[in-house]
């Protein structure tokens, strides 16, 4: 459950002050699927960042399953963020040099996780995502759409609540986009949330819930027309 | 993190930034060889010069005139005297001094010496017969100065191998004649090459009969008194009686100072570890330089890796552990370099010991440590400004700082 309330995340650029969130009130229930959208600078990926606890608001109040997140310190951010939270980028951000296992192992280790916990768990994740077969390719070995798929596995092998994916099919070619999307779709159906920072009103259409920003306020949020659920 | 994941990674990483870390193991290596070879030849120059001492024999005084360990206004300046010269008297009373086992009065100075037209100005050095056995010389022909008298004038010298070489190209030195200042002299030998006087070279030297060089130099004083003690555990005892022995003979007044072989020794190793100490400070410089580079190599790696940080902040990653493992790349190439700065420095000691077999090169183990302490040290030193900066990376803006 995320639960943000009146939250301004204000940024000083030279002597102008910029509202990226302005006032934004904002409950999104476990197991939602939401898309958000709106133009370049509408804030939408301050909101993401915010929700995903990797930027702090400059005023208001963040609920996250029942904890206020705004008075903890970066290394309880950073805990909070390791067990709940899984990030997918429009640009992947794997790291070059490990393979497709370590990247997704990477999560585990840097939580202290014993080896053979990890080996279970990414090969479970890795063979979910069908990336069984390309578990020691190194990222640059791999064609987009399975470097996205690695990255989701990489999100979710901490068995997080809350997905954000932030364009996660902007830099794909439409067939792997929607394979990134089924994927994405398929562990919302297991009960995880999902939300989606989007400029395709195709991808927009598939959520259950849209929300669309302007200059940092939330300007529309309702139900997807004709969507199930 | 685990700490054998957090190694893992680091290694990792280096491993896939092979330029940039070999580059760094080549400066700190560079700098832990440098630490071990110049310590080593100075070490090496310590023990060159004590075994050459040693090989004098530790059963050695030295009697010279004056006294150079008086401290405020010398007494003998007070009452208006001057130090008394030791002379071929005192050397002869010494003889008679039981636990001295021989005695090689000394007279020092230069001489022009010819033969047939060729001249050299040549160190001449009188003595007696006993100074080959003193100062353990070898023959290369002919023979030393013959025992006899002390005040026993002979016109016969014993060359060095370069003056006879010198002197004599075409013919043989033993039998001829020199002049030496305005004396004629007849050689009766010549030096072997091994030998050891430490403070001349035995090669160009002429030695003939203390009474001689003191009508050429036209003195009375003697430069100083060898004293071989029949036993080195009495050499402090020897050395108050040969003190005492001389005070006598100079009225009462303790005019000469006698040094002994240890003391000398004591001084050159005093001297020659100042000397490593140095090599190893001027080589420990090379250590921070490296140290340094390790740092520069690290920034840059840290604003490469920009987005790679804020990627591990994503992923739930804290401050501390990217500090963690930044430094961990620092130390590990640190610990590397130095241990491969230890085998080129062994290697180049080994190298160095078959060049020059007479050195003893050997890294004495202070500087050894020395070195790998400095190395890893500035490892952490100079890794953790850069590992603090990568923490310290705001997460939003590093991730968007992927290139």
């Amino acid at each position: 459950m995320i639960e943000l309330r009146s939250i301004d995340r204000h940024f000083q650029v030279g002597d102008q002050l910029v509202r990226a969130l302005d006032g934004v009130t904002l409950t999104i229930a476990d197991g939602e699927y939401v898309s958000i959208m709106g133009p370049s600078g509408s804030g939408k990926s301050t909101l993401l960042n915010v929700i995903g606890l990797l930027d702090r608001p400059t005023a208001g109040q963040y609920v996250l399953d029942g904890r206020e997140t705004t008075d903890l310190d970066d290394d309880a951010l950073a805990d909070v963020r390791a067990r709940r939270i899984g990030f997918i980028f429009q640009s992947f951000h794997l790291v070059p040099r490990l393979t497709a296992f370590e990247n997704v192992e990477l999560p585990m280790v840097l939580a202290g996780h014993a080896p053979a916990a990890r080996r279970a768990r990414t090969e479970e994740v890795l063979a979910a995502l069908s990336l069984t077969d390309r578990a020691h390719h190194r990222p640059a070995q791999l064609s987009g759409g399975q470097r996205q798929r690695v990255a989701i596995a990489r999100a979710m092998v901490m068995r997080p609540t809350v997905l954000l994916a932030d364009e996660p099919t902007g830099n794909l070619d439409h067939v792997s986009g929607a394979e990134v999307l089924a994927a994405l779709e398929s562990l919302n159906a297991g009960g995880i949330s999902l939300i989606v920072v989007t400029h395709d009103d195709e991808v927009a259409a598939r959520s259950r819930r849209q929300i669309r920003m302007r200059d940092g306020r939330v300007v529309h949020d309702a139900p997807t027309p004709g969507a199930a659920g | 993190m685990r700490a054998s994941d957090l190694l893992h990674l680091a290694a990792e990483s280096l491993f896939r930034a092979r330029l940039r870390s070999v580059m760094m193991l080549i400066a700190m290596s560079i700098g832990v060889a440098a630490v071990v070879v110049l310590t080593s030849l100075g070490e090496g120059a310590r023990r060159y010069v004590t075994g050459e001492f040693q090989a004098l024999g530790t059963d050695l005084l030295i009697v010279l005139p004056g006294r150079s360990e008086t401290t405020g206004v010398q007494p003998g300046l007070f009452a208006g005297e001057t130090p008394r010269d030791l002379t071929l008297d005192d050397a002869r009373a010494l003889l008679r001094v039981p636990g001295i086992e021989r005695i090689a009065p000394l007279v020092v100075g230069s001489a022009p010496v010819s033969s047939a037209g060729l001249t050299r100005e040549v160190p001449v050095i009188g003595s007696t017969a006993d100074f080959y056995y003193v100062r353990k010389l070898s023959m290369g022909q002919g023979r030393f100065l013959p025992p006899g008298e002390l005040d026993r004038d002979m016109a016969v010298c014993v060359l060095g191998t370069k003056v006879a070489s010198e002197l004599f190209p075409q013919r043989p030195a033993v039998g001829s004649s020199v002049r030496i200042g305005d004396r004629r002299f007849r050689v009766i030998g010549v030096l072997g090459e091994s030998g050891r006087a430490v403070g001349f070279d035995l090669q160009e030297l002429v030695i003939i009969p203390v009474s001689s060089a003191q009508q050429i130099f036209n003195t009375e004083s003697l430069f100083r008194i060898l004293v071989q003690a029949s036993d080195h555990d009495a050499i402090p005892r020897t050395r108050l009686t040969v003190l005492e022995t001389i005070k006598s003979r100079h009225q009462g007044e303790e005019d000469v100072t006698v040094i002994t072989q240890d003391a000398v020794l004591a001084t050159f190793n005093r001297i020659f570890t100042a000397l490593t100490l140095t090599l190893a400070g001027i080589a420990s410089i090379s250590l921070a330089v490296a140290g340094i580079l390790i740092m520069n190599v690290m920034l840059v790696a840290v604003s490469q890796r920009t987005a790679e940080v804020g990627l591990l902040k994503a992923l739930g990653a804290r401050g501390r552990q990217i500090t963690a493992l930044f430094l961990a790349e620092a130390v590990l190439l640190s610990v590397a370099g130095a241990l491969a700065g230890l085998v080129v420095g062994y290697a180049a000691n080994a190298l160095i010991g078959r060049l020059y077999p007479v050195l003893p090169v050997g890294a004495p183990a202070w500087a050894v440590v020395l070195a790998l302490v400095i190395a890893v040290a500035s490892g952490v030193v100079f890794g953790l400004m850069p590992a603090r900066r990568a923490a310290k990376l705001d997460p939003v803006v590093a991730l968007a700082g992927r290139r």
